[in-house]
This record gives C-alpha cells, sequence and structure tokens, in this order.
C-alpha cells in the first residue's frame, strides 16, 4: 500500500508542476495576479508530495518489502538500519527521486525566502522550476519508477546495496552533491525569468547570487567529500581519477565558480549582465550534462549504471529542450541588455573578467577531454580514451594563472586602479611568497623540487595577499581588532573561500610532489619501508562483521623504533555475494596520512600490499571545507538578511542606487 | 578612440590570447595523450602499434592467471571471442578483476605481440561490461553479457 500511496504522490506533484510552469507564467503576462499568486501555493504543493512520496520510499526500505523491485536491487534484510535507509539513493531510480525532492525543496525555499521579491518575477522563477521539475517527473515516472512492484512472484530476500556503498561517505556524498547540482537550477530559473521579463538589471543579481553561492558551496562539500571518499573507500589512495564522473561534477563547479564572481560583479557595478546569464545557463546545462554522462551509460566509468537506452535518449532531448530553449531566448533578448558603466583595463573588472574567461576555458578544456571519446566514436575514429595527463597538462598551467590572478583581484579597486597603488600593495605579500616558496622544498623534501617551490609559492602568495587584503581593509580603523570587527561577514566569506584555494592547492601538489606509493610483495614477519616509516607485517586472520566476514591484516607502523599504531585493512566478502571489498586501515594528521590496503592473498600466507605515504593529503579537503565555509558566510551577511526585512520591494530604488553603493560597499567591505 | 569602443577592444584581445594559449596547450596535449583502443584480434593481426601506449580490453580467458611465486608479476590471456593476447602486469589486480570477465588494460605492445600492461582498469559494478568489450559480443545478444557469451576455446 505504502509504494502505491508515493507512486501517487509522485504523480500528484507532476500535475501540480504541469500547473506551476504554465498558470503563474501566463498570470505574469496577462497581469492576472491571483495566477501568480497560485505559484507560491502549487510549489508548496510539489514540495509537499514529493516528501511524501520519498518518506514512502524510505518507508519501503525500512520494512523490507521486497515485493518493490528497486528495494529488492538495493537492500537486504541483514543491512543495518541507516544503509537501508540511504540505500534509497543508493541506484538508479531512487537517486533520481532524492534529485526531484532536492528541486521541490529548493523551488519550496524560493517561496519562504523570496518574499521581498516582486510577484511578477517570483512566479516566473517558480514556473520555470516547475518546467524542469515536469521534466525530471516525468523522467523518474516514465523510464525509472522506483515503486515498480515485483508482483506476483516477490523475492524473499533482497540482492543487497553494491558493498562499495556501504560507507558512511555514502551517506552525505550523494545529497550534497545533488543539493549542488540541483541548486543551480535555482540560477538558472532567475536567469530564464528575468530573460522573459526582458528585466536584466543589478536587482536581479542581487537576487540570485545568495542562492548561486549556497548551491556553489553544496557543490563543493558534495565533490571534496566524494573525492575523500574514493580516497578511503575504494582502495587505491587516489583522490581524483580524471573520471568522466568526477569530470562532470567539477565542469558545473567550475563555470558556478566563475558564475559567482561575475554576479558579484553585476551586482556592484553593473556590467558583464548578459554573460552572467549565460553563465547560469552553462552552469545548469553542465549539470543536467552530468546526469546524462551518469544515467545513459554512454561512457566507461565508476559511476556508470547497467545502461537503458531510453533513458539515455529521454535525457538527451530534455538537455537539448532546456540548452536550446534558453539558449535561443537569451538569443532574442541579449541584445537588448545595455551595460551602463565603464572600466578601465587595470581593475577589479578586468581581473574578474580574468577569473571568468579561465575557469570557462578550464569547463572547456575538461568537456572536451570527457566528451572527445564520445565524439570520436561517432564519427567512427575508433575507441579512445583521453588519460589523465591530458587533463593535467591544461588544468595544472591554468590553475596556477587563476593563483596569480586571486592575489591581485580582491586588492584592485573598482572601475580604475592604478598600475602603482596595485605595486605597493602587492611588493610585501610577493617578496614573503617567493622567499618562503624557495626555502620550503629545502627545508621539507630530501632533494629539492622546482615544482614543489612554485606550487609553494602560489600557495603562499594566495594566503599573504589575503593577508595583505585585510589589513588593507583595515587600516583606517583605530586599532586592527577593531578594524576586523567593522568587517562584513561577507567579506570574510571571500577571505575564507581564498583561504581554501590555497589548502587546497598547496595540498594537491605537495601531495602529487611527496607521494611514496610502495605496491609490494609481503610475507608474514616481512618488513618495508615508505616516507620514513617502517611496516611490519604480521599476518592475516578472518574476523566475522555483521552482513560480511573479512580478512584483516596486521600492521605494525612504526618511527624510529617506536610503535605509531598498529593499522588493519581489511579485505571483505559479503554474504550476499558479489566481489569482495578493500577497507583501507589510516593514519592520518595534518600534515601526512599513511595508507595501507590489502591487495590480493598471494602463495604461503603473503599478501600484495599497497604502502602509500601520502603528505599534505587532508588538506585537499580542508581547503575545500574552507570555501564551502566561506560560501556560507557570505550568505549569511546581514546584508541579504536587511533585505528580506524591508517591506516594500522598491525595486527602482535598488537598481539605481546599486551603482552608488559601490563605491561605499566595496566587496562587502565598510571602508 | 571612443571609450565603450577601447574597452571592447581589450576585452576581445583579453579573450582571444586566453583563449590561443588554451587551444594551443589543448591541441598539444590531446596528440600526445589519446589512448586508442584495439580489441585482441587486431593486436594479433598486428594492426595495433608497437611500443606505444594503447588500450586493449576483451574478457580474462579461465585459466589463464598465473602469478609469479616472489613479487607481484602475473600474466594472463584476454580474448575477444577470435583471438587472444597475452598480458604481463606487475601490481595489484582491481578487486572485480576475475576470469571470464571483461578487463581493460592500458599499456604497450612489445614486438613479440605480448601486452605489457601499466594499468589493469577495475570496473565498478559486477553487472557493468565496458562499452568496448561489450561490442565484441555479436548482434543479438545482450551486451552486457559478452563475456558469458564469447566462445573461449577458439
Amino acid at each position: 500500500m505504502i509504494p502505491e500511496i508515493g507512486h501517487f504522490s509522485l504523480i500528484l506533484a507532476l500535475f501540480l508542476c504541469i500547473f506551476l510552469s504554465i498558470a503563474p507564467l501566463v498570470g505574469s503576462f496577462t497581469g492576472q495576479t491571483l495566477l501568480m499568486q497560485s505559484s507560491r501555493s502549487l510549489a508548496t504543493g510539489f514540495f509537499v508530495f514529493c516528501t511524501i512520496a520519498f518518506i514512502c520510499l524510505a518507508i519501503a526500505f525500512g520494512q523490507d518489502d521486497f515485493s518493490v523491485a528497486y528495494v529488492s536491487q538495493n537492500s537486504n534484510s541483514l543491512l543495518p538500519i541507516y544503509y537501508k535507509l540511504c540505500a534509497v539513493w543508493g541506484g538508479h531510480e531512487g537517486s533520481l527521486l532524492l534529485w526531484a525532492w532536492m528541486l521541490s525543496a529548493w523551488t519550496f525555499a524560493i517561496t519562504l525566502f523570496s518574499r521581498n521579491l516582486p510577484l511578477e518575477m517570483l512566479s516566473r522563477v517558480l514556473s520555470v522550476m516547475g518546467m524542469i521539475a515536469v521534466g525530471f517527473l516525468l523522467f523518474t515516472l516514465l523510464t525509472s519508477n522506483p515503486f515498480d512492484r515485483l508482483l506476483p512472484d516477490q523475492p524473499a530476500e533482497g540482492s543487497d546495496l553494491n558493498p562499495l556503498l556501504q560507507d558512511p561517505g555514502f551517506i552525505f556524498h550523494p545529497p550534497m552533491l545533488y543539493m549542488g547540482y540541483v541548486g543551480f537550477s535555482v540560477a538558472f530559473a532567475f536567469a530564464i525569468a528575468a530573460l522573459i521579463g526582458g528585466r536584466l538589471d543589478s536587482a536581479w543579481a542581487r537576487w540570485s547570487r545568495p542562492w548561486t553561492t549556497v548551491a556553489w558551496s553544496f557543490l563543493t562539500l558534495g565533490i571534496a567529500l566524494g573525492s575523500w571518499w574514493a580516497y578511503y573507500e575504494l582502495g587505491w589512495g587516489g583522490w581524483w581519477f580524471w573520471d568522466p564522473v568526477e569530470n562532470a561534477s567539477l565542469m558545473p563547479w567550475l563555470v558556478g565558480t566563475a558564475l559567482i564572481h561575475s554576479l558579484a560583479v553585476t551586482e556592484k557595478r553593473g556590467v558583464f549582465k548578459s554573460w552572467t546569464i549565460l553563465l547560469a545557463i552553462f552552469a545548469f546545462s553542465l549539470s543536467l550534462l552530468g546526469t546524462f554522462l551518469v544515467r545513459s551509460g554512454v561512457i566507461t566509468s565508476v559511476h556508470a549504471f547497467a545502461t537503458d537506452p531510453a533513458r539515455g535518449t529521454f535525457i538527451l532531448i530534455f538537455l537539448l529542450f532546456a540548452v536550446g530553449g534558453s539558449l535561443l531566448l537569451y538569443a532574442f533578448r541579449a541584445p537588448q541588455v545595455k551595460s551602463i558603466s565603464r572600466f578601465d583595463v587595470l581593475s577589479r573588472e578586468t581581473l574578474l573578467l580574468g577569473n571568468n574567461v579561465l575557469f570557462v576555458v578550464m569547463s572547456a578544456t575538461v568537456l572536451l577531454g570527457t566528451l572527445y571519446p564520445l565524439i570520436a566514436d561517432a564519427l567512427g575514429w575508433g575507441r579512445v580514451s583521453v588519460g589523465p595527463p591530458y587533463f593535467n597538462a591544461l588544468f595544472v598551467p591554468l590553475m596556477a594563472i587563476v593563483c596569480v590572478l586571486l592575489g591581485i583581484g580582491p586588492l584592485a579597486s573598482w572601475k580604475k586602479s592604478p598600475l602603482k597603488y596595485i605595486q605597493n600593495l602587492l611588493f610585501k605579500p610577493l617578496t614573503i611568497s617567493v622567499i618562503l616558496g624557495l626555502i620550503f622544498p629545502a627545508v621539507y623534501g630530501d632533494s629539492y623540487s622546482i615544482s614543489a617551490a612554485i606550487a609553494a609559492i602560489l600557495g603562499i602568495w594566495i594566503i599573504a595577499t589575503t593577508v595583505a587584503e585585510v589589513i588593507h581593509k583595515t587600516r583606517n580603523a583605530s586599532s586592527f581588532v577593531a578594524g576586523l570587527r567593522r568587517l562584513t561577514l561577507s567579506f570574510y566569506g571571500m577571505v575564507f573561500a581564498h583561504l581554501g584555494v590555497a589548502v587546497t592547492v598547496l595540498g594537491v601538489t605537495l601531495n602529487t610532489i611527496y607521494s611514496e606509493q610502495k605496491d609490494v610483495r609481503m610475507d608474514p614477519g616481512a618488513t618495508v619501508e615508505a616516507g620514513g616509516y617502517e611496516f611490519l607485517f604480521y599476518g592475516v586472520e578472518q574476523v566475522p562483521g555483521p552482513n560480511y566476514t573479512a580478512q584483516r591484516g596486521k600492521i605494525e607502523v612504526s618511527s624510529d623504533g617506536k610503535v605509531l599504531e598498529i593499522l588493519m585493512p581489511e579485505k571483505r566478502n559479503y554474504f550476499s555475494g558479489g566481489p569482495s571489498m578493500t577497507e583501507a586501515s589510516i593514519n592520518s594528521n595534518l600534515f601526512r596520512d599513511i595508507y595501507i590496503a590489502l591487495g590480493e592473498p598471494l602463495t604461503g600466507g603473503s599478501w600484495a600490499m599497497r604502502v602509500y605515504f601520502k603528505p599534505f593529503v587532508a588538506w585537499i579537503w580542508l581547503g575545500s571545507v574552507f570555501m564551502a565555509l566561506g560560501g556560507f558566510m557570505a550568505i549569511a551577511d546581514k546584508r541579504y538578511r536587511a533585505h528580506v526585512k524591508r517591506k516594500n520591494p522598491a525595486v527602482e530604488t535598488v537598481q539605481s542606487s546599486s551603482a552608488d553603493q559601490v563605491d561605499t560597499d566595496l566587496a562587502g567591505a565598510k571602508v | 578612440m571612443h571609450a565603450v569602443r577601447k574597452q571592447r577592444l581589450y576585452l576581445v584581445l583579453f579573450i582571444v590570447a586566453f583563449a590561443s594559449i588554451a587551444i594551443g596547450l589543448i591541441v598539444f596535449a590531446l596528440r600526445e595523450n589519446i589512448n586508442l583502443f584495439y580489441p585482441p584480434s587486431k593486436i594479433v593481426s598486428g594492426e595495433a602499434p608497437v611500443n606505444k601506449h594503447i588500450r586493449a580490453g576483451g574478457c580474462v580467458l579461465p585459466g589463464s592467471v598465473v602469478r609469479s611465486d616472489a613479487g607481484l608479476e602475473v600474466e594472463f590471456a584476454i580474448t575477444d571471442g577470435n583471438s587472444q593476447v597475452k598480458v604481463l602486469y606487475s601490481g595489484i589486480l582491481p578487486d572485480l578483476f576475475a576470469e571470464g570477465e571483461a578487463a581493460v588494460v592500458s599499456g604497450e605492445v612489445t614486438k613479440d605481440g605480448i601486452f605489457k600492461a601499466s594499468q589493469v582498469l577495475a570496473k565498478h559494478d559486477e553487472n557493468y561490461t565496458p562499452p568496448e568489450v561489450a561490442d565484441m559480443a555479436g548482434d543479438g545478444v545482450d551486451h552486457q553479457k559478452t563475456c558469458e557469451v564469447i566462445p573461449y576455446d577458439s
């Protein structure tokens, strides 16, 4: 009964969305307030029924209702209850339901937090959200219904959740990532609503900015979690593989990063308007493309699901409608957009433009590398694959330029920034970063590494210029602390996010340069050395787990004769069958990880084993957490709350005052 | 020059400069890093280049996996139903590597027609077959089951 309620709610949600995508939009053109006001209740209904559907599926999992096909494929009565509940998004159908539910949650959130939005704009935004929802709900109901029953011969036992997914990382990674993916639909909806209305002003940028920042922050966390999970769960000790699905999440992130910077310029200065709109369209289109790549199985990937051509075709058509439709609308409307203010070559606008161009180029190279195998196959050039060296060769130099510009951008002023002024501000950070950066490899590694020096210079450069920026902003205050208090939260958000970039860049580069990885064959009693640590292998024993049996290795890690920890990597065989799973054992601190994973048993009690020494690896994810935190800080700024409290929308005032505000409100800092 | 035009000019120059750097890098990187895929029969027939980084794939021939007694060296054969290629690899095989299952390897073909793999690719869903390998099954066969239907005794 419960699955039927879920199925029925989902159908109801679809019909509400069909109304939502039409009625308010019509109302906004004919001026019928009633139709426009219906958008709020329709959006709420959409959220309520999606939630009911989602809960119904969760109950089906909780009750081990194996007559539901999806439950029987992804759960098992032996599964711990928290994994049963997470198994809701363990497969294709359920993760689509999660996607739809998040879309409904974002739509509902718009109705909650946009009380200051003019009704006309609100109804258009919600209508666009409704159109996206119609696409996704149709997709779910027609090609991948999670509530399909296996009747009358229902299985007595489920075939279990993929053992790879039975991990705490699985509880958080998909929801975070989806929050980001789906969140970009809000930026998209605002952009399309603005294009429909033909009004692209600074107020528009101001409205869509917090939404974009939140979505971006979630996406950052989602990608970082996925990378961390892959690192400890897959047992290869890598944290990024340039896998098509990773690329699919990276592309919207890159364009999203460009978008949040470009939105800042549009809001503060009223320029780059049409460009910002285009970025919003791209960010969401790339999210959709990511879905297509993952769901259609066209590309060899660790995330690929068994192929069903109908699904791929549906998403492709949906993608064509969404991208084609929005670009067509853009082509008609964008020429009407005029930027009013001007800026000099040396100005923050130019530097942010540089940021935008770089991020879009990076995204384009990743897109090309990801799609090239598909293009080559379609054109009959044979089966090819594009390896990590391609991505590294392009990504690393472009990212280095981004790091250099990142240091200068926040210090430059809007409109015009004399070279002399920038030079004065940058002199100290430059000296500090070059000196410290050159010293670092001499102190840290065994042999001097030039690339480590460059990496350290770039990382320290970002930190030093960010600190210089804080000092510069507080120079007029009575004391440094008093000055710090006067800085706004959104400024701190930027500082945090930029420091996060430095931390991640240092983590990625130093980890790549200084990692020591040994794949070895070890007999019980043998020792091996890596990264200055000694590893003594005691052997492997059989231990039982809740729904598996494990071969557990015992390795004593010591440094200079002192025992540090006994690591116990496992190789698990799940009762429900399937291949064995590798569970790495990691000794971690801020500056290095010691990583051991069991390979396979060899003759005579010896094992193939991965013994890795991974310096600075935690920094990669720590930096991402900083970036996301920065994003959340920026939207917690009282600037947005004050805006919400204002009863009268006063759009015209916002519009005209935004240009005046600029000089007093440099990147949110009250100078 | 008019200020707006000047600004537009800078913008265009800016984009052109970055785009050309990017395109240059892309062309260079793509030329160096595209790995073509060859099924075993093309390697045996000599169509695959020697000593060049390529990828190959097929089903692991049952009974062909031999581990060395000392190190991590392993050899096995992959087949597409018509021809077999011997693969040498040193390292740890992925969890889902098994006889009679699909595998994709990347590495180089030596003069003697042996494939020296630097990487054996893992698949992460036991029901999933890489598209390159799935193509080897003829028409009218469920492509996901390629390795269950191709002849191993040829």
